[in-house]
């Protein structure tokens, strides 16, 4: 399938491009005090990747020199690279976050793995169900999430407040129409928002923002040597005992990085020698390959995202 | 306050940035148009560039050539899944300037989603096939352009290689087209002549145009000087959020949309006619000297004021207009039609208030642009009205301030926005209407009746009972020596609102006038008992909101429509089935069941006078007996 996603540009001088960036962080701060202001209980969403990382260090400018009005979610599928727990866990502590981590307890009853489940339901009880439960338990009215319209296609159209019914299934026939800066935040009985404040940055902005701003990302979207064995076309890194080696396989040892992090069976690395924020921007310059090229979960099924929405995912 | 040294607000920074809006009809090209543009620009991945190709072929484009409107697909498929889209954004960055594209699809609900997309733009690429010319369509777009605030428009005229790229005939559509365009209030307005499949003055000037001398269409996005010189005009910051982290920290969160600030200035409350001096604009980089349009920082002020969440601090020898009642300009987006009279809520910047339409001036018509006379808009459709807000609110008008000047608004049932204004003017300002303070009031001319007065309002379907219901209620009330009134749905209709008929909108208005009676007898000291079909909440809500500080209860009369038939006191279900009445409400009119009545009286299970009794417990209990 067909999409215009991250559009990369090379010959734009510094100064062009921190003005840009200022432009959008103002806009994703207005974005969230809306939020606060107007919302009983919001959460932020938070899955330790560079786009979190990005929403958090915006919420920490939005409300200084308060501490974030809200508390963090993640939602551990427990199949995370163990550099993403630690990068979490280091993150909190440090910045003082109210952070609620919730895993489907069902989920793992049934034994549900990305490698034996599959991506699909996998993805489908351990993120979207676990979500739905975690959202429905403490009440949250509000979500933040950290999605750019630029990822792919069915985001393009995607509003910045997005109403979820009861059930928080997507109803894309209902969704409001977004004028000015006015966001319509009043929600009937049951349903809730979630609220996109990174919709109109592409993943350049993301780096070049990282960059400017200094902001820590988890060390794994370097590069490094890293045993790896090929999957499926894509590089997927051993991060321990519980990914399946053919017999007699043993992994490469390969200089990647990860341009997205989610389920370590489920993200591919690319081969790249980009040891710095700048070296990544540079990367992404001269790239000629989406972002999603990696995303094991995309390639499942045409549409699928869209379905993936309907049913409650972010 | 500017010094015109400090470096300008990022609003301000537009030579490094643009949101255009892409309009055309079906089949004009815009997608490949759009396509082209990140194409050529070399901002097409690779994988995305090998799916084109594969994609290309089959679908059967001629002769290995890209079909570059493969790329923007999508619209088509949810279109077709009944999906509403309004807007797709789609990002690109040349190394003169980031574009954010809004590309709204050219089908049903066009001047909703068009507005939409407007009205986060600067400029607009308005699309013309060549061969066709400026049509119907393409006036409709430029108006709304204009109505939404866009100054400069890029007309496209595509599909040149059609007519033989012809000089004579582009000439002719830019002449029509600018015609046209005279009185909409363009500041620049720019002609291009294209052919989008072949990359013809997209990014690339093209040899078979020897006689256009102009940019590409790439270079005059770059370059097009669309500066809104938002900063250079008077202070607004509409306040967001109110920071109270701490007992010792107060500031005031919010986005400047004009102006600039710097501390030690004086700032005016919009409407409070207090004024007080910026202390600090606080931010996490540190301690700011200056803010400027478009920076979301957080200010500190040297004199407490009572400032809240939608209050604008503004420059106080330019201050915003203050009113409750203005002219608007308002696209209706709302599948139910728009009521005069009915309350919604309006949100402008912040602020979130009850209003209502309080007249239609005249609706237009979005391709003559004539003015009509209506009663009613429908979804998609442009009205310029009254408004009336139950506070005044400070404001701009639109083309002064896009931000402090438009509005949205919410149905209050729904909560789905149900159209988008711009303010034009006000009608008066809320300083020049003094409510006439008296000595006498609700609460003195009660007190001599020793009672409270309340409105007890009786809804339901006609012949469900309510008359008899209010008029043995009223025996009663006289009873205990109480002072009452009753207002009767048919009484009322034989005097004061003779003049009204059945009609949707006739309804609306006659239920708000007895709210506006039945308030003036509820400061008489009365309690006011109302027997009004009203089948529309949101005019039951409306009365409510009217009643205020007066209690309010809500009776529902709930008879099952086949015993109202059966009963047909005054014969009307016997005409309207045979239809010699129209809009009788129960068959070609709708009634709204109360969500959560004060009292549900299960009227065809108990007495007449079983029933008024229930009343008046209830009216005990709520110790207004
Ligand atoms: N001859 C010619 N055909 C064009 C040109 N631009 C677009 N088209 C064709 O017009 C048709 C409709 O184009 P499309 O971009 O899908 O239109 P949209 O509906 O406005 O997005 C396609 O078959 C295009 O290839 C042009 O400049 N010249």
């Amino acid at each position: 399938m067909l999409f215009l996603s991250s559009i990369v540009e090379s010959r734009a001088p510094a100064p062009v491009r921190s003005a840009h960036l200022r432009r959008l962080e103002a806009e994703s701060i207005g974005i969230m005090r809306e939020v606060v202001a107007e919302f009983r209980k919001p959460v932020m969403l938070y899955s330790i990747g560079k786009d979190s990382s990005v929403m958090l260090h915006l919420a920490r400018k939005a409300f200084h020199p308060g501490k974030l009005p809200f508390p963090v979610l993640h939602i551990d599928t427990l199949w995370k690279f163990r550099e993403m727990i630690a990068f979490r866990d280091k993150t909190a502590r440090e910045l003082g976050l109210d952070l609620i981590v919730y895993t489907n307890p069902e989920g793992v009853a049934r034994g549900i793995n990305p490698i034996a489940s599959g991506s699909a339901l996998h993805t489908q009880v351990m993120k979207t169900a676990a979500l739905r439960q975690a959202l429905d338990m403490h009440g949250f009215d509000a979500a933040f999430g950290g999605a750019r319209r630029d990822e792919e296609k069915s985001r393009a159209k995607e509003r910045i407040f997005s109403l979820r019914t009861a059930d928080h299934g997507w109803n894309p026939r209902v969704q409001r129409p977004e004028l000015w800066r006015l966001f319509n935040t009043r929600l009937s009985e049951g349903q809730s928002m979630r609220v996109f404040p990174l919709s109109n940055w592409t993943e350049i902005d993301v780096w070049e923002y990282i960059a400017l701003e200094h902001i820590p990302v988890v060390p794994l979207y370097f590069a490094a040597v890293r045993p790896v064995v090929a999957r499926s076309g894509t590089w997927i890194m051993v991060d321990d005992e519980r990914l399946p080696l053919e017999p007699g396989e043993a992994p490469h040892h390969k200089l990647v990085r990860f341009r997205t992090l989610g389920c370590y069976p489920l993200s591919g690395a690319i081969e790249s020698s980009a040891a710095t924020v700048a070296d990544i921007v540079a990367e992404l310059k001269g790239s000629h390959r989406s972002e999603r090229q990696g995303r094991l979960i995309d390639s499942d099924e045409e549409a699928a995202m869209e379905r993936k929405k309907r049913e409650g995912y972010f | 306050m500017d010094d015109g040294l400090a470096a300008p607000g990022v609003a301000e920074r537009d030579k490094d940035f643009l949101r255009f809006l892409t309009c055309g009809s079906v089949d004009d090209g815009k997608s490949t148009l759009i396509g082209r543009l990140l194409y050529d620009g070399a901002l097409i991945f690779d994988d995305q560039l090998a799916a084109l190709a594969g994609a290309s072929k089959r679908f059967g484009a001629e002769g290995g050539e890209i079909d570059f409107s493969l790329l923007l697909d999508g619209l088509e498929d949810e279109r077709q899944q009944k999906i509403t889209i309004d807007v797709a954004y789609r990002f690109f960055a040349t190394g003169r300037r980031a574009f954010v594209v809004a590309d709204t699809p050219g089908h049903e609900q066009y001047t909703r989603n068009m507005a939409t997309g407007a009205s986060n733009c600067d400029l607009a690429v308005i699309l013309v096939d060549a061969r066709k010319g400026v049509l119907r369509q393409t006036k409709r777009h430029s108006f709304i352009c204009s109505l939404l605030g866009i100054r400069h428009v890029v007309l496209a005229v595509n599909k040149m290689d059609l007519v033989g790229f012809e000089e004579a005939r582009f000439q002719a559509i830019a002449a029509a087209h600018a015609e046209f365009c005279a009185a909409l209030g363009f500041l620049s307005l720019a002609a291009i002549p294209l052919a989008a499949r072949y990359g013809d003055n997209v990014t690339k000037r093209s040899a078979r145009t020897p006689w256009y001398l102009g940019p590409t269409l790439l270079e005059y996005l770059e370059t097009v000087d669309v500066g809104r010189g938002v900063e250079a005009r008077p202070l607004r910051f509409p306040v967001q959020w109110v920071n109270r982290p701490n007992a010792d920290f107060r500031g005031y969160s919010g986005t400047l949309v004009s102006g600039s600030v710097a501390k030690g200035d004086r700032v005016l409350v919009a409407g409070s006619g207090r004024t007080t001096a910026v202390a600090d604009i606080v931010s996490f980089d540190g301690s700011l000297e200056r803010a400027g349009a478009g920076e979301a920082v957080t200010l500190t002020l040297a004199e407490e004021v009572d400032v809240t969440r939608g209050d604008i601090l503004a420059d106080p020898k330019d201050p915003p207009e203050f009113a409750d009642q203005f002219a608007a300009h308002v696209v209706w987006m709302g599948d139910e039609p728009l009521v005069p009279g009915r309350s919604y809520l309006l949100k402008i910047g912040p602020r979130t208030v009850p209003a209502t339409v309080t007249a239609l001036k005249h609706r237009i018509d979005v391709e003559s642009l004539q003015h009509l006379a209506d009663k009613t808009l429908a979804l998609n459709e442009i009205g310029f009205c009254n408004l009336s807000t139950a506070v005044p609110v400070a404001f701009d008008p639109y083309d002064v301030n896009r931000d402090t000047g438009a509005f949205i608004l919410i149905d209050r049932f729904t909560n789905e926005t149900a159209g988008a204004g711009m303010i034009a003017f006000a009608l008066r300002r809320a300083s020049n209407i003094h409510w006439q303070l008296l000595t006498v009031g609700r609460a003195e001319r009660a007190a001599l009746k020793a009672q409270s007065p309340a409105v007890v309002w009786f809804t339901g379907l006609s012949g469900a009972g309510k008359s008899t219901i209010a008029d043995l209620v009223e025996k009663k009330l006289l009873a205990r020596g109480r002072h009452t009134m009753l207002l009767d749905g048919d009484n009322v209709r034989h005097g004061l609102n003779r003049d009204l008929g059945f009609t949707d909108a006739d309804r609306v208005e006659n239920v708000r006038r007895v709210g506006e009676v039945g308030r003036l007898m509820t400061e008489a000291g009365l309690i006011v008992l109302c027997s009004f079909i009203s089948p529309f909440r949101a005019e039951r809500q409306l009365v409510r909101d009217l009643t205020a500080p007066a209690a309010f209860l809500e009776v529902f009369v709930d008879t099952p429509i086949d015993e109202c038939i059966r009963r047909d006191p005054k014969g009307l279900y016997a005409k309207a089935q045979s239809g010699q009445i129209r809009n009788f409400t129960g068959f070609d009119s709708p009634y709204e069941r109360p969500l959560a009545p004060e009292i549900h009286l299960m009227a065809g299970e108990d007495t007449a006078e079983a029933l008024a009794d229930r009343v008046i417990d209830e009216l005990r209990r709520r110790e207004i007996l």
